[in-house]
């Protein structure tokens, strides 16, 4: 140990070294070729969903009579659904859902599965066992089918297809929560903070949780484009979000029914899904690349 | 040997006892009385008491569930409420419609993911590699609905080259039915090669900078025999257990497949009963394809093990 360290400005000197940690986890992303490509459309599609009421150019929900899946044109960019309504508009309303359950859903998992994984792995004995086989019994489901599942409980709709999302995301996190904690836990500062009398939840939450916070960031970046894809299928099969409302799965279900009449209706709903998810996926890779370098390929 | 398959079945046991709790509690989770959410909420107060009785609902839950229980181990998946047929038989009717898929989904992967995955990593940091690198991010983030309609559009209708839906079974018309499945296999396949690919890439990029693939060629080996006898055979390991991954991924992505392509699989079938709210249906399939997939993990975990004598011995 150098010099006195006051608990005030050791917690001063740790945070610094933190911030200045993560902005060079910024800056090597941002220099990643996948890391600048992700980061960028992935930005742009954010300001879309933000800036939806003023980007979109006819309001989402409106038909225009006699203008029935029309193809793309100088008026309707996109063309028209089998309504009439303007799908660029419907696009650009719809990034809102994909990325609010996508980000909802994976928020929620991480929430839960890191607490219950955090305690399960520090706690150990009984506690691990009981919270570990729950999360197991969940894992044995294949993901869509436990999210189908959830649906079918829970019935239709935006809210309750974020739960289903969630709930199969939960073991992922709880697990990984658990193994990190179980080898910081032998690590020399918890004796430390458990030797100047922090009580377990401190030793939690304040020692344990910071230093396994960036794997759980990367998963949670990988996560939310899986999370949009399963979103997307379950509104697709018409459980996620319902009609009128513009999410991009809805529109590819009903762009289904008419692509013998319009095979422009299906290419935009699609590219938009895949744009998004592999803009994450490019971000979230070039993430884990810069956090953790032994596992760069 | 032995020993090992003994305890990964004794660690799947208690999972399955979990899993069957979920799925008992799906038909009281829902909200209101599960009776009326059989019979509809216009049913006669009569017509729902008798339901209560002949279903047990009247009886406390845990009783029910060991009831429930037991008729499941006697293979007993109980009746559709809205056909009344067994659930056993709609099951084994859909069932070999979805491994067909399956299968043949599994084996186009292969086929893309063997030579794309070997190239990229023999060719790092190649413009093969980068071919092969950018092929696989797209094809992870295509939604399989999406790929299906494209396929449909542009293969069936605009060139009319397959059908694009329906299945024929292979013994009334082979070359019929396999015209009906190339389409929905290639879908169901494409995203699940890349995942393969991708692992098998790392796993190979891993074992090629290995001590003992250096001996190989510092003692004058042929290359083509440094990379079948030594660096492929170890690459493919890891690659085995990522198949039970995959299955889970392959199982999952058939519902919405079979769907695209009116595939008259066990995933059709889920969708069908969850929409119809005949509940017997849904937890009889769910139950039957975790089985399926737990099933399939023990045997990829037991050939991995066979495959590499370091996880017999080890205690995880």
């Amino acid at each position: 140990m150098e010099e006195t360290a006051t608990p005030a400005n050791a917690r001063e000197r740790q945070r610094l070294a933190r911030r200045s940690q993560g902005l060079s986890v910024l800056v090597t992303v941002l220099k990643d070729r996948k890391g600048i490509i992700g980061a960028a459309i992935t930005f742009v599609l954010l300001l879309v969903a933000v800036a939806a009421p003023w980007l979109a150019p006819y309001p989402p929900l409106e038909m225009y009579k006699g203008q029935e899946l029309q193809p793309p044109s100088a008026q309707y960019w996109f063309g028209t659904d089998e309504f009439g309504r303007d799908n660029f508009s419907r696009i650009i309303y719809g990034s809102r859902i994909s990325i609010a359950v996508g980000a909802a859903a994976v928020f929620l998992a991480g929430l839960v599965g890191v607490s219950t994984g955090l305690a399960a792995g520090y706690l150990g004995g009984r506690v691990d066992s009981i919270i570990m086989r729950a999360w197991d019994g969940l894992l044995a489901f294949p993901g869509v089918f436990l999210a189908i599942g959830v649906v079918a409980v829970l019935g239709p709709g935006p809210v309750n297809a974020t739960l289903a999302v969630a709930i199969i995301n939960v073991p992922i996190f709880a697990r990984l929560a658990r193994a990190s904690t179980l080898s910081e836990k032998e690590k020399e500062y918890v004796e430390a903070a458990l030797s100047m009398g922090a009580s377990p939840s401190r030793v939690m939450l304040r020692a344990i949780l910071p230093n396994c916070l960036p794997s759980i960031l990367v998963q949670m970046t990988l996560g939310v484009p899986q999370a949009i894809l399963v979103e997307a299928a379950l509104a697709f099969l018409g459980l996620g979000t319902q009609p009128p409302l513009p999410s991009w799965g809805t529109m590819l279900q009903s762009a289904r029914a008419f692509m013998m009449r319009s095979a422009w209706y299906p290419i935009f709903p699609g590219a938009a899904i895949t744009l998004l998810v592999l803009a994450l996926s490019l971000f979230g890779d070039s993430l884990r690349d810069a956090l953790d370098p032994t596992q760069r390929r | 040997m032995g020993r090992y398959v003994l305890r990964r079945v004794l660690q799947v046991v208690p999972a399955l006892f979990v899993t069957s709790i979920i799925v008992f509690l799906m038909l009281h989770l829902t909200p209101g009385d599960p009776a009326y959410a059989i019979l509809g909420l216009d049913a006669t107060p009569q017509a729902i008491a008798a339901l209560r009785t002949r279903m047990g609902f009247d009886q406390p839950l845990a009783v029910q569930y060991a009831l429930w229980l037991k008729q499941l181990l006697h293979g007993d998946l109980g009746e559709s409420f809205v056909s009344g047929s067994p659930v056993w038989t709609l099951i084994w009717m859909k069932f070999p419609a979805t491994v067909e898929l399956s299968t043949s989904a599994l084996l186009i992967a292969i086929l893309i993911a063997l030579p794309g995955g070997l190239l990229s990593a023999l060719r790092h940091k190649s413009g093969v590699d980068y071919t092969v690198t950018g092929f696989n991010a797209v094809a992870l983030s295509v939604p399989t609905f999406w790929l299906g309609i494209l396929l449909v559009m542009g293969v069936s209708l605009r060139l009319g080259w397959l059908p694009p839906s329906d299945r024929v079974p292979f013994l009334e018309n082979p070359l019929g039915s396999l015209r009906h499945l190339l389409l929905p296999a290639v879908t169901l396949g494409i995203p699940i090669s890349a995942a393969l690919s991708r692992f098998l890439r790392t796993a190979v990029l891993e074992v090629i900078n290995r001590e003992y693939v250096r001996t190989a060629r510092a003692k004058g080996l042929h290359e083509s025999a440094i990379l079948y006898r030594h660096a492929l055979r170890n690459a493919l390991i890891p690659v085995v257990t990522a198949l039970g991954i995959l299955m889970g991924q392959l199982l999952g992505g058939s519902v919405v497949v079979e769907t695209v392509f009116d595939w008259p699989g066990l995933g059709r079938l889920m969708l069908i009963s969850v929409l119809n709210k005949d509940f017997t249906v849904v937890q009889g399939t769910i139950l039957f394809v975790v089985v399926i997939f737990v099933t399939i993990n023990l045997l990829t975990d037991t050939l991995y093990a066979f495959l590499d004598p370091r996880v017999r011995y080890t205690n995880h």
